[in-house]
């Protein structure tokens, strides 16, 4: 509930802050509809279209109306997949307005103590911080192996979660070891490297896919790169800029730009779509603080996500891809594509696998519901987005959904786990399958 | 207004989940496409058959309150924005293709089916629904009719008109009628038919379609002359008509306009060029490849200074692609864009684009133009900024002397967008008196009490005004 107050706080907000240009910018012509998965899965309701948010946020800023609980629902089902940008031919950059209203709402709202305590802990307490990411990992590993989790799921006690998130209990991949997350080189060198690569590990991908972390350095090698991992580095702050924690992501930002212009890498690679999208926007992020900004541009430039720079370093024709015969499938992670503009290199890689095909699924552009935390906090939009995927991906007849994001790829592990195909389908990180294809042989 | 005894009545025709007076909800539905248009309607409801819209029409005819059909809100001429309030209606339960008869090559859809979707079905069955309209992947049949929408085929294949066979229409007193029908004659009575299409949603509320469907061309083949005078690029569109040929499409688009297009699209467009022209024919592929030989060669003559044939579909596909966001992506350049639809007879095509630069310079304004020169409806462009007050009463003048001269030259105020509010002071021009007269008529007839998308097509008074609003 927003007060009154609040209301009018917020309006005032609006006013000063948002971007009046590029609320203009909109016309209005709505090529855009198509596009958002929320106006299609909400019956075609513009409301729930980046047109219609857009006319709501302007109307806010022009003191039109009230930014009242329907705008504020308006903005939080919007899953910021951002698949309404490469369509809008005016080139309106919708996420930009997106994450200045909902950090202006956030920053003004005042949240009830358990929401307010949960977003300290999660925002500031854990995902700042490299090592305790790591003990909290550390603590679901404890859970998994000690025996735990097979006697929660015995005695029934995971039927007291919400259906979906015992679901996802389930789906959650097998934890490394924390010594093997503490103990992981800095620097990895390649036969005869031809470029210096600087690797941005993630906070979730260096803990709970460490593996796929690990596959990717091992990818990076066979392409020809020196790896280097600064460790000053921290989470690239995407979850607090799409939550209304501006703040924060940008001191996380700041942090990042500091670990990484030292080494002078010629790329800057992350293996996490949702990262790579917000890590090459921190020019944006840091638009207004005149000492950062260059530097933030600098480090966007070196951006690329691994399946880019495998592809433009011709690893899949230096390297034999090869696996037994079956169909792969490829689900776009939404920022991949729609930000970072990375969706044939994934494709082209995965089809010079020999011995498979590959086979592309229905609509395998529109964003799978996953969204950072908006499975949870928006769980029944997410699973009637979910359900839609999953009918595509099965009339596809895919044994391997390959994804190239974490939350992608845990959503799509729920959606196999909700559709009872565990014993047929199988998701898997880009790295992971790739780093199994490839025999190593040079050709 | 809408009373609280009138809403519950409402709520209990179509129920509560279809019915919304939320404020949000009221100002997604209080604009359209076209520029510095915005009103607040009471409610918005969702109906799920012609039953329940009978039923809506009954109540807005008793109690006075306006009713406002909308499809997808893309149009061009501010007709779906409720500028006298009461209820905006959408048809978002009513979107199905009912059938598809190749018999008869007829298909029958509701009104809220895309355009595009429709399209679609009908080609994997080898037919063919030539009306193309640039927004055709988002707007709906239902708006096409009630707009009766161009696009770019009109100019071989004609428009949305020429394809309607036969309507189901409630009309403002909540009586259902049905026109016309499955049939190539009939001369049962008024062409009722032809009264509704383009009648923007003020005579009666279009529930259901039977549209006509033709073969779908064998081969097509797609190519672009580059020119350095937009003259000369004109002149190839008459001479190519005059030369007897029909091409498929036949679109004009000017250096900004390429450049704005390009930086969107990024297929390769060539923009140190002044014009060019996007040339298609289709047809049996011997007649197809004639054709475009010989109106590559009239291409060459008047001047042009390369002729490029794209070497697949797909990039057939992106050049229309790209032609078709050529009005959105003028937005880039500036806050507003404002673009009308002024149409000449094609000979005249040449006269108009040069009357257009000499207009645009003696406002001191940059007007960019694009359109389906092949047809002779033109749309110039004006990039501007509606919180410059000079700029935008520069851009009223400019426009009033660009319809003026359309008139002149045997042409009309709109092609293919539709009067709604922004051209309804310039009606006049193209009808006189009593042409209005004689369509008010017509009006009040069918409709009066006046509740069927009020303030559209007839203008209050006689003050010209396209943006300016005072």
């Amino acid at each position: 509930m927003t007060t009154l107050k609040e209301q009018t706080v917020i309006q005032e907000a609006f006013k000063n802050r948002m971007d009046e240009d590029e609320l203009l910018n909109c016309m209005r012509c709505g090529f855009c509809l198509p596009s958002c998965p929320t106006y299609v899965e909400s019956g075609f309701n513009e409301t729930h279209s980046p047109r219609g948010r857009i006319a709501l946020m302007k109307a806010v800023a022009d003191g039109l109306i009230e930014p009242d609980e329907d705008v504020e629902r308006s903005l939080d089902l919007c899953l910021g997949c951002r698949a309404c940008e490469p369509v809008c031919p005016s080139g309106v950059r919708y996420g930009h307005l997106l994450e200045e209203a909902r950090d202006i709402i956030n920053q003004n709202k005042k949240h009830s103590l358990p929401v307010k305590a949960v977003r300290n802990l999660v925002f500031n307490g854990l995902f700042p911080h490299q090592n305790r990411m790591r003990t909290t990992a550390g603590l679901l590993g404890f859970y998994q192996r000690s025996g735990l989790q097979s006697a929660a799921r015995k005695t029934g006690m995971l039927n007291w979660l919400p259906k979906n998130l015992a679901a996802m209990e389930k789906v959650i991949p097998q934890v490394p070891k924390l010594r093997e997350m503490k103990n992981r080189p800095t620097y990895f060198s390649s036969a005869k490297p031809v470029k210096k690569a600087a690797f941005f590990t993630g906070c979730l991908m260096d803990t709970m896919f460490l593996e796929t972390n690990n596959a990717t350095i091992k990818l990076l090698q066979l392409a020809g790169c020196e790896i280097h991992i600064p460790q000053n580095q921290a989470c690239c702050g995407a979850l607090h800029g799409h939550s209304g924690e501006k703040q924060t992501a940008r001191d996380l930002a700041k942090r990042n730009i500091e670990a990484f212009e030292k080494l002078e890498a010629d790329y800057i690679i992350t293996n996490a779509g949702g990262c790579g999208a917000f890590l090459v926007d921190y020019d944006h992020l840091l638009k207004d603080d005149r000492e950062w900004h260059e530097r933030a541009l600098k480090f966007s430039e070196k951006l690329k996500d691994i399946s880019e720079i495998l592809y433009e370093l011709e690893f899949h024709k230096k390297v034999k891809l090869e696996l037994p015969g079956q169909i792969i499938t490829y689900q776009d992670s939404c920022h991949l594509r729609n930000v970072m503009k990375t969706s044939m290199a994934p494709r082209k890689l995965l089809n010079s696998i020999e011995g498979i095909e590959f086979r592309e699924m229905k609509d395998a552009d529109r964003c799978c519901g996953s969204a950072g935390i908006y499975n949870i906090v928006e769980s029944e939009m997410s699973m009637q987005i979910l359900d839609q995927k999953m009918i595509h991906a099965k009339s596809a007849n895919a044994a391997v959904i390959v994804t190239s994001n974490p939350g992608c790829l845990l959503q799509m592990k729920l959606g196999i786990e909700r559709e009872g195909l565990s014993r047929k389908v199988k998701a898997v990180h880009i790295a992971d399958i790739l780093v199994e294809a490839a025999c190593q042989k040079e050709k | 207004m809408v009373n609280i005894q009138i809403k519950e009545k409402l709520i209990s025709i179509v129920g509560a989940e279809n019915y919304d007076d939320s404020k949000a909800g009221r100002l997604v539905y209080s604009y359209d496409a076209t520029p510095n248009f915005q009103s607040m309607p009471d409610a918005v409801i969702s109906p799920r058959n012609a039953q329940e819209i009978s039923s809506i029409l009954k109540v807005c005819s008793s109690s006075g309150v306006p009713i406002v059909p909308r499809g997808s809100g893309t149009n061009l001429c501010a007709g779906t924005c409720p500028t006298e309030g009461g209820i905006v209606l959408l048809f978002k339960h009513m979107n199905k293709i009912m059938e598809i008869d190749e018999e008869n090559l007829t298909v029958t859809v509701q009104p809220g089916v895309i355009t595009l979707d429709m399209i679609n079905q009908v080609e994997a069955r080898g037919l063919f629904y030539p009306p193309d309209p640039s927004s055709m992947k988002i707007s709906t049949i239902g708006g096409n009719i009630n707009e009766n929408s161009g696009g770019l085929r009109g100019l071989k294949y004609g428009v949305t008109r020429d394809y309607v066979m036969g309507l189901e229409a409630v009309l403002a007193n909540g009586d259902i009628i049905r026109t016309g029908g499955k049939l190539a004659k009939d001369v049962a009575g008024y062409d009722f038919t032809r009264l509704l299409v383009g009648s923007e949603g003020t005579l009666g509320i279009i529930t259901e379609a039977t549209l006509k469907l033709i073969p779908l061309p064998e081969s097509k083949k797609t190519m672009l002359a580059l020119y350095q005078d937009l003259e000369q690029a004109a002149k190839s569109v008459s001479k190519i008509i005059a030369d007897k040929i029909i091409p498929a499409t036949l679109e004009f688009l000017d250096q900004p306009t390429l450049k704005v297009v390009e930086d969107f699209a990024q297929i390769g467009l060539p923009t140190d060029v002044q014009a060019v022209l996007l040339i298609e024919q289709d047809g049996p592929i011997e007649v197809v490849e004639k054709d475009m030989k010989k109106m590559a060669e009239i291409c060459k003559k008047q001047g042009a200074v390369s002729v490029q044939l794209a070497n697949s579909e797909m990039e057939a596909e992106a050049l229309r692609t790209a032609r078709r966001a050529a009005l959105s992506a003028l937005a880039r350049l500036k806050p507003t864009t404002i673009l009308e639809d002024a149409t000449v007879p094609r000979s005249e095509i040449a006269n108009m684009v040069k009357a257009i630069n000499e207009i645009s310079q003696k406002y001191g304004l940059s007007i960019c133009t694009f359109g389906h020169a092949g047809d002779g409806n033109l749309h110039p462009t004006c990039p501007a900024d509606a919180r410059d007050k000079d700029e935008m009463e520069r851009v009223e003048k400019a426009f009033e002397e660009i319809f003026i001269k359309a008139i002149e030259l045997g042409g009309t105020i709109t092609g293919e967008h539709g009067v709604g509010v922004m051209k309804a002071p310039y009606l006049e021009l193209k009808l006189g008196q009593a042409g209005i007269d004689a369509m008010k008529a017509v009006k009040a007839a069918l409709d009066p009490n006046n509740i069927l998308n009020p303030g559209k097509i007839f203008a209050k008074d006689n003050r010209k005004r396209v943006v300016v609003s005072q």
